[in-house]
This record gives structure tokens, C-alpha cells and sequence, in this order.
């Protein structure tokens, strides 16, 4: 698989050991209109992303991704893998400064509960059951776009300050880093710009987190309605 | 020439009818017939391929794992069970998929016999899915080099 420039298409990093499951991902990724590369473990993912044993970007020996070459508008990922498995992929994007804003999906062929709710607490945007449809990955859509619209418009906003919030998993730094970016996204205030209200959205829903999370534990479907959520924010279980 | 067509496309209405109606195929088999496209023709006999070989592989693993004169290790066989119940379930191969299942259960309870037992049924299951979704590409084929187009089969 090549590596797509990062043109009007979403291109989307799958991860899965089964030939058979990279098939039919990338088939349904293509026929979302969406750039796809396909690896089949959690190490090869790190590695196309640039991530190679906890190396990060600013090392010059390490495979740094131009942004330009390799923008990953979303992962997906498979739970059950050898090695490092999807939780485990899920743990070091969320971890790492450059990549912890790419938005995570994992999939699984079994529905546990305990399992969904592990990974939606790391960062994982949705958790689909296998077999995953059509259906499914247009949910992904709008945590797609929220990337691309992020690369394109907050680059020069983006401040350092921002990892520490980013990789806090426990505790309650939700309302915290809401304010947070609160304060960021105000000065955008001329342009037509959906984040403020996704921003009370948010805010609304981290109310209400436990009725979606439990819906998903007990049908296995991805929550209803696109979940817009803003970077650094773990949602609470 | 249109009459052959006619006759054709109403036969491979019916066998694929049938299919579903048996059991050998649900929902999730349209969901893939609906991700092939002019871009993709052959992406369902692709993945068809994928999960017989599959099929294959596993159930060589399951026989291995169960024809012990030691200990059985039912993880390996479940391990095995857990990836075919995968497969079948994404590929609409209902009665295999529901084999899986039962499997499973047996392997877990560490039913020897009863393992054995399913495997046998696994193994007849897939090579008879096999055999009619072969069929059904022929009768594809069939009314293709006779001038017509395969139908959309609505499964209601």
C-alpha cells in the first residue's frame, strides 16, 4: 500500500492479523471513499506511523513522518492480535505527543463489556462489533473531518502545554481541559466554525457519558450519534 | 437467446433464494454482494476464496489439536473454533458460523467427543457451502456469456 498525500480523502491506517478481516476493512474503507493502508500487526502500524519503540518524531534516527507524506485521518484496529494487541496500539498512539489526536477505532468479533468500556476509557473514539458494516464506518466520518479540520486550521494554535492534559487517562481533567480549549478556540471566532458548539456538546454529553458507553456494552453497536469529542478529553465511564 | 437469458436469471433467483432460505447464507452475504462494484468485480469471490482457505487451515489445526493419544489442549481447538466463527460470521456463512458456536461451548466444556463430533459436521458444513456457492458463480457465469446480466436477488 502506498502512502497517500493528504488530499480531500480521509486515509485511514487498518490494523488486523487476518488476511481476511484486512480484505474486507479495506474494502469497506474504499467504499467509504476513503485512502487505505493495511498492516497486519500493532508494531507495523507504529512503525508506518513513525513510532518505532517509543521513538517519537524528534529523533533523527527514527522513521519521522513529514506530515505532508503521511497524515492519518483515523485508525482501526483489530482487539485480538498477537504481540500488541488493538488495546495496546490504542495506549501508545493515545500516549505519544504527535499522533494522540489521530482518532483510534477498534473492532472485536466478541461483544464484552468490560473490554468496550477499557478501551472507550483509553481514547478509543467507537468500538465496533465484527462484522463490522457499511453502516458503521460512516459514523467515522465526523471524527475524521474533526482531524482535518484540526491539521488544517489549529497547527499554528497547538501549544506544548497541551500533551500533559492529553495523556492524563485518570482522574477528572475533563471540565478542565474543556475550559481549556474554550480559551483556545475563542479568538476563532470570525470564522464558521463548529467547535464552540460541539464544545457545549461535549460539556453535555460528559454528563451523560454512561448511557451511550452502556448501550454499546449491551447491543455492541457504536453510539448513535456522532460523538464529537475535542482532543485531551478522556470520557468517563 | 432472451428466452435462455430469462430462463437463467429466474433459476439463479431461485437457487440463491434457496440458499438463504436453508440456512447457508444471511444477511451479512448481501452486505458483501453490496461492497462489490465495477471497481471491485470479483471482491466476493476473493473473500469467498480468503475464508475456504481459511476453512482449510483451521479445520487441519482442530483435527491435529484433537488427535492427541495425549492430553487434548481444548484451547488450541477453541483458539482455532474462535478464529472460523470469526470468519464464517463475516463472510454470511450462517450454518457454519452457528457450528462454531456449539463448538465453542464443547470445547469449553472439554467435551471430547462431542468436539469430534462437530468438527466432522464443520468440515461437511463448509465443503457443502463450498460446492453451492461454486454452483451459484456458474449459473453467473452462465448468463453472462449468454448476453444477460446477473440479477440483483432481493431476499425478503
Amino acid at each position: 500500500m502506498g502512502m497517500a498525500a493528504a488530499e480531500s480523502q480521509f486515509h485511514v491506517l487498518a490494523v488486523d492479523d487476518s488476511l481476511f478481516d484486512r480484505k474486507l476493512i479495506e474494502r469497506l474503507l474504499q467504499k467509504s471513499s476513503c485512502q487505505v493502508t493495511t498492516v497486519e500487526s500493532g508494531y507495523k502500524a507504529l512503525e508506518f506511523l513513525g513510532l518505532r519503540q517509543g521513538i517519537e518524531s524528534n529523533d533523527p534516527t527514527a522513521l519521522s513522518p513529514s506530515p505532508q507524506e503521511v497524515e492519518v485521518n483515523l485508525i482501526i484496529t483489530d482487539y485480538c492480535m498477537p504481540g500488541m494487541t488493538g488495546y495496546d496500539l490504542l495506549k501508545r498512539v493515545k500516549e505519544s505527543s504527535a499522533f494522540k489526536n489521530i482518532p483510534v477505532v477498534i473492532m472485536s468479533s466478541e461483544n464484552v463489556p468490560a473490554r468496550i468500556s477499557r478501551c472507550l476509557e483509553e481514547g478509543a473514539e467507537e468500538f465496533f462489533l465484527k462484522p463490522v458494516r457499511l453502516a458503521d464506518l460512516n459514523k467515522l466520518k465526523p471524527h475524521m473531518m474533526k482531524t482535518k479540520l484540526k491539521n488544517q486550521k489549529f497547527e499554528a494554535i497547538e501549544n506544548p502545554s497541551n500533551d500533559e492534559n492529553g495523556t492524563a487517562a485518570a482522574g477528572e481533567p475533563e471540565i478542565k481541559d474543556s475550559v481549556e480549549m474554550g480559551i483556545k478556540i475563542l479568538p476563532i471566532q470570525s470564522e464558521p466554525e463548529p467547535k464552540q458548539v460541539l464544545l457545549h456538546v461535549v460539556q453535555q454529553e460528559e454528563q451523560t457519558p454512561s448511557n451511550n458507553k452502556r448501550k454499546s456494552m449491551e447491543e455492541g453497536l457504536s453510539t448513535d450519534r456522532p460523538r464529537p469529542r475535542l482532543e485531551g478529553i478522556a470520557t468517563a465511564v | 437467446m432472451d428466452s435462455l437469458v430469462a430462463q437463467l436469471q429466474m433459476q439463479y433467483r431461485n437457487y440463491v433464494l434457496s440458499l438463504y432460505q436453508q440456512g447457508f447464507l444471511d444477511d451479512q452475504f448481501t452486505e458483501l454482494k453490496s461492497l462489490q462494484d465495477d471497481g471491485s468485480p470479483d471482491f466476493v469471490s476473493e473473500v469467498l476464496s480468503l475464508f475456504f482457505d481459511d476453512c482449510v487451515k483451521l479445520v487441519g489445526n482442530m483435527a491435529r489439536a484433537l488427535d492427541q493419544t495425549g492430553t487434548v489442549d481444548f484451547s488450541q481447538v477453541g483458539a482455532s473454533v474462535h478464529q472460523l466463527k470469526g470468519s464464517s460470521s463475516s463472510v454470511g456463512a450462517k450454518r457454519v458460523k452457528g457450528l462454531c458456536i456449539n463448538f465453542k461451548e464443547l470445547c469449553e466444556a472439554k467435551n471430547y467427543e462431542g468436539c469430534v463430533r462437530c468438527l466432522q459436521q464443520v468440515d461437511i458444513e463448509y465443503k457443502t457451502l463450498k460446492a453451492k456457492l461454486q454452483d451459484m458463480f456458474n449459473l453467473e457465469k452462465q448468463i453472462v456469456q449468454a448476453g444477460g446480466i446477473v440479477p440483483q436477488v432481493d431476499i425478503k
